[in-house]
């Protein structure tokens, strides 16, 4: 039985049969990735774009219906670049900077978020997850056209999983019947309730939240409500103790209630009992069409570990996080970034093994940052105890009055991409008048160059990235070249590279790793000091 | 002498809200009152001026 557990909305991956299906010992791969949502399929664009063999396996045969995520942030349109399916997504995606607050009856402030200007991607835009799946999903198959080695296998679904010292051994049902897989590397993108996560037996610990949230997706007919995100806290209407409407393409608004602990989950998906408290929130007159409701409950755990040998977790297997402040497929989207260079150079056998318990110790805390961000808005939008309740609304109530209260209202704060203080890959921050925002184990911002933006400049390889200073033109350490970048103020229109990259230093040189975080900096080039500190970026040291 | 400070002025303000928060953990409701209640004159001592006090107390009051 391969029943589908949910309805697709493209089907992208049909099912073919494989000739490893016929073969007489199992194929052995050097990656399979289980699982085709967002972070598999990113995952495995990043390997193909290495020209590193993988394939995929998902138990469905496409993209499933409904939007769970809406909001993508800058970082992960800016990996997604770098895997080449950023460009689609933010001409599709809705870009929104006003931001209302309401508390009961009123509107308490509106906010502006005023992004810093000279990046090339806007600070997140709104996008169905289908479009988001998909664009990247297309992109595998523009790779596997140029004649990248990559695979997606639809309708292949994991039941059982030997893992060995050098490898693991997959037994795949398909709709012809099962089949027997091994791989040197199995990456677990297979999802919160990840099987394979149980299979192994690992543990997945935290915290749960006892409340419910209705998502109605609605296309708005003759209305132009504006491209805005309104939260409301216990708004009068009553259909829900709190209330989030957020515009998606397509002219679809997301209304988020949060309706509860005990109810009865049948009756609230009722299409009359969901128009009905549409009807209370947006008034009578106003016309909508349904196209997705569901119901949520959520928790915020995460693995002790993100990898046992040769098998590694990524996105919401490894961690999951409530959907207040959107970090669930941006958080994931960081760890194909950061895994897929590592395991790159693991297997071309450019670095050791053990560079792969960076990644697990990257990801653990950006996941930890991640999920205590969650966790404090959660507990913002839905107090867990009575006085916990008269400080939220004391802060909501000053917060119409006072500016000092507005930073406190959190309704879910934006995703910003972790940086790795203390990471072991990180060489000693040497720039002493440098930014603190590009300091070592930073994500790299953007900056616009003379021709074009920075970030495109720093795609997929080490660089090495001087400005007003010489550097040679290439440097090569244990195997690994880096490519080399060298700019002058003339090159810095704006002056936001300096501000970004110099500060009160005269001239700088940044070694950047592939996921484009700062490894190391100084102020001048120094060829047995960034030999070091390469060697220690790649595990070496 | 200072002017009251309303604008923003704690610098990681989900860090603090977290903590205070926290403090009330367990308590009960009587419980929790005072810790306000006591929290509240410690950080008045600690501001001291009397016409900062003066004018929290009158910002206070308002009502939305
Ligand atoms: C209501 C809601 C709102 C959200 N909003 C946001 C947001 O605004 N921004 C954001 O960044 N995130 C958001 N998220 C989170 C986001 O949806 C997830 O983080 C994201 O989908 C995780 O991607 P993934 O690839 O790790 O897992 P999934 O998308 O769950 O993909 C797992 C895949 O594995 C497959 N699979 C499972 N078991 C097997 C098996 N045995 N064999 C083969 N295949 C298998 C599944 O079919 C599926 O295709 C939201 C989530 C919810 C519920």
């Amino acid at each position: 039985m391969l029943d589908d557990r949910y309805t697709l909305a493209y089907k992208l991956y049909p099912y073919a049969r494989h000739a490893d299906q016929d073969a007489d010992a199992p194929v052995r791969h050097p990656v399979v990735v289980l699982g085709g949502g967002p972070i598999g399929i990113a995952t495995a664009v990043d390997l193909a774009q290495q020209n590193i063999p993988v394939v995929v396996l998902d138990d469905h045969e496409g993209v499933g219906m409904g939007s769970r995520a809406i909001c993508f942030a800058k970082r992960t349109l800016e990996i997604s670049d770098r895997y080449g399916a950023a460009k689609p997504m933010v001409d599709k995606g809705v870009v929104w900077n006003i931001g209302k607050v309401f508390h009961k009856d009123g509107q308490v402030f509106d906010f502006n978020l005023l992004p810093e200007e000279g990046h090339e991607f806007p600070a997140f835009i709104n996008l169905q997850q289908p479009y988001f799946e998909s664009f990247l999903i297309e992109r595998a198959y523009e790779l596997q056209k140029q004649g990248a080695p990559i695979q997606i296998r639809g309708k292949n679904r994991v039941d059982a999983v030997t893992v060995h010292d050098d490898h693991a051994t997959l037994e795949v049902m398909t709709p012809e019947g099962p089949y027997t897989l091994e791989t040197d590397w199995l990456i677990g993108c297979d999802g919160a309730s990840s099987p394979l996560r149980t299979m192994l037996g690992h543990e997945f610990t935290g915290q749960v939240f006892k409340d419910s949230f209705l998502i109605a997706d609605i296309k708005m007919i003759n209305t132009n409500f504006p491209t805005e995100r309104w939260f409301w806290f216990e708004p009068s209407h009553g259909s829900g103790a709190s209330t989030l409407l957020h515009k998606q393409p397509d002219d679809v608004w997301r209304v988020d209630f949060q309706i509860g602990w005990d109810i009865d989950r049948k009756e609230e998906m009722k299409e009359e009992n969901i128009r009905r408290r549409l009807d209370a929130f947006l008034g009578d007159d106003v016309e909508y069409e349904m196209v997705w409701s569901s119901i949520y409950t959520f928790q915020c755990k995460h693995m002790d570990s993100f990898r046992h040998g040769r098998v590694i977790f990524a996105g919401d297997a490894a961690h999951q996080v409530s959907p207040f402040g959107a970090r669930g497929a941006n958080s994931g989207m960081q760890d194909a970034d950061n895994l897929g260079w590592k395991l790159g150079m693991v297997i071309n056998g450019q670095a050791p093994e053990s560079l792969l318990d960076s990644y697990n110790s990257e990801r653990l805390q950006g996941a930890a940052e991640n999920i205590l961000n969650s966790t404090r808005s959660t507990d913002f939008i839905t107090p867990k105890s009575e006085m916990s309740h008269v400080l939220r609304n004391a802060v909501l109530e000053l917060s119409g009055h006072y500016e000092f209260a507005r930073p406190l209202v959190n309704s879910g704060r934006l995703s910003v991409p972790c940086v790795y203080d203390g990471s072991p890959l990180n060489s000693a921050d040497a720039l002493i008048d440098g930014p603190a925002r590009t300091r070592p184990g930073a994500p790299c911002p953007d900056a616009p160059l003379a021709d074009g933006f920075l970030l495109s400049k720093l795609g997929g390889q080490f660089t090495l990235l001087a400005i007003n200073c010489e550097v040679p033109e290439a440097l090569t350490e244990s195997g690994v070249t880096t490519t080399v970048l060298s700019l002058k103020s003339a090159d810095d229109k704006t002056g936001a590279l300096a501000e970004r990259y110099l500060g009160d230093a005269a001239s700088a040189v940044y070694l950047i790793r592939p996921d484009q975080h700062v490894a190391a900096r100084r102020e001048h080039y120094d060829e047995n000091l960034f030999r070091t500190a390469l060697k220690r970026a790649i595990g070496k040291e | 002498m200072a002017d009251l400070i309303l604008t923003p002025n704690i610098a990681s303000g989900d860090d603090f809200y977290e903590e205070l928060i926290s403090a009330h953990d367990g308590l009960s409701k009587e419980d929790s009152d005072a810790y306000n209640a006591r929290l509240l004159l410690i950080l008045a001592n600690h501001i001291g001026d009397r016409e900062a006090l003066s004018a929290a107390i009158k910002a206070a009051k308002r009502q939305s």
